[in-house]
């Protein structure tokens, strides 16, 4: 299978085999114009396999919300076809936007334009709690 | 802006800053009356309270400020869907300093981000409640002498008890504290506090069923409602209501320089009977509360820029 390579963009590689769409979603990126290719079960000395998101155009990724979904993810930054840039995501402490509190004690679930917000409290387990009413996060990916 | 959402957003420094402010309020509550002249604070209380609200409001009379508010949200326009946002932004037009419950978790929190005057949290569902926490820390170290060094015994509603919550943060800070969680299976601390406050910071604790069985341990017993206002099923209220009943024969193998506190308001958690025990400390933690509320006024007000 051949993918034609991109001159100008961005390849998320490292990528955990069979989470792609998942991501696909979470970033948004049905709303690009431009192509994005979905590379899945790609033979990986490191993973065994894994999944690679190409997209072909020069756009602002939420590092934060790839750290969140995969802080194994690598971030390749591609210009006039060479990779000028890798990078490698972590953790965030804050998430914005991304995970939605399902308390329906907490303040979110009436309150209207509220931005759900949540936390990192324990890095080792991966939990985030809402900063409103501390409700864990139920994991995405 | 400075706010007072969760008992963490005060250093141990700030706490103990603000214990000796009200321990000299008690000692001179005459230079304290023209504190706050001309200074108006709001109550917003979307669920209803006796004495936090009356508190909150005897606290700024006696700095000599006004207060205005409402005591029901039936009597607010959140009756009609306004959202909390916008009647902070409403309020904070009109006072100084705003004391708000709401029953939703986390609404201050939201109101804090949206306000041009200091918030403090008068209570947020069943999540935290500082400023009980404060009249509590106050109360123990008038009471006992000391905020480090003794086993305290939470018992009741350890599961929506808003005051537990804050209390077991806060003492999470102080050296050499143990504690006990008296409770049925059904109303045991949330895993948050048991993982992110107990665990995370070593914190010696025990969960037990009894409350006799550790009653000799105890210097500290705080006793909790089970409240009905927390449960989406009445049976489940009615099942666990009578848990926990403290009786004057309960007390039996209580140390005698034991301390009661109860965030009030009881039902029939604690017996009347105890009620004239030296031990009850609970109705002197209502006058505390005032107090200490009155020295956090001023120090929110003073850090107004």
């Amino acid at each position: 299978m051949t993918i034609d390579s991109i001159k100008n963009g961005i390849v998320l590689d490292h990528i955990r085999a069979g989470q792609s769409m998942e991501l696909y979603r979470i970033l948004g990126l049905s709303e690009l114009d431009c192509s994005v290719a979905i590379i899945k079960n790609v033979q990986s000395g490191k993973m065994g396999r894994k999944d690679i998101i190409k997209i072909d155009a020069q756009i602002d990724l939420d590092l934060d919300v790839l750290g969140y979904v995969d802080p194994g993810i690598t971030v390749n930054i591609i210009r006039d076809g060479k990779r000028i840039e890798k990078r490698h995501v972590e953790l965030p402490r804050l998430v914005r936007g991304v995970i939605r509190c399902k308390n329906p004690r907490c303040i979110t679930s009436t309150e209207q334009d509220i931005e759900h917000v949540f936390r990192l409290t324990d890095r080792d387990r991966r939990v985030y709690r809402c900063v409103y009413c501390e409700s864990k996060a139920k994991p995405q990916i | 802006m400075r706010h007072l959402i969760d008992i963490m957003d005060l250093s141990v420094k700030e706490i103990d800053e603000l214990i000796d402010r009200a321990e000299d309020i008690i000692a001179n509550p005459e230079s304290y009356r023209e504190k706050c002249r001309y200074k108006k604070l709001a109550t917003l209380f979307f669920e209803p309270s006796t004495r936090t609200r009356l508190s909150f409001e005897a606290a700024m009379l006696e700095l000599g400020g006004s207060v205005l508010g409402f005591s029901e949200a039936q009597s607010s326009s959140a009756s009609k869907g306004e959202s909390v946002s916008d009647t902070i932004q409403t309020v904070s037009c009109y006072a100084d300093i705003i004391a708000m419950r709401h029953p939703k978790e986390g609404a201050p929190l939201a109101a804090s981000l949206k306000s041009g005057v200091p918030i403090i949290n008068a209570g947020d569902g069943g999540h935290n409640h500082p400023t009980q926490t404060l009249t509590d820390l106050l109360t123990i170290k008038r009471e006992l002498g000391r905020l480090e060094g003794f086993t305290v015994g939470f018992c009741g509603d350890l599961k929506f008890g808003r005051t537990v919550h804050s209390l077991i943060s806060a003492l999470s800070r102080y050296e050499n504290i143990k504690i006990v969680l008296i409770s049925p299976e059904e109303l045991r601390v949330p895993g948050y506090v048991r993982d992110e406050i107990l665990k995370k910071n070593k914190i010696e604790y025990t969960e037990v069923g009894s409350m006799t069985d550790v009653m000799d341990t105890l210097d500290i017993l705080y006793m909790t409602r089970v409240q009905r206002e927390r449960f989406f099923n009445e049976d489940d209220y009615l099942r666990l209501r009578d848990s926990y009943i403290l009786t004057p024969d309960k007390l039996e193998n209580a140390k005698s320089g034991l301390k009661i506190l109860h965030p009030l308001p009881r039902v029939n958690e604690i017996s009347t009977a105890v009620d004239d025990d030296p031990r009850a400390c609970y109705f002197k933690q209502v006058k505390n509360g005032k107090y200490i509320r009155m020295a956090l006024i001023l120090k929110l007000l003073s850090e107004v820029r």
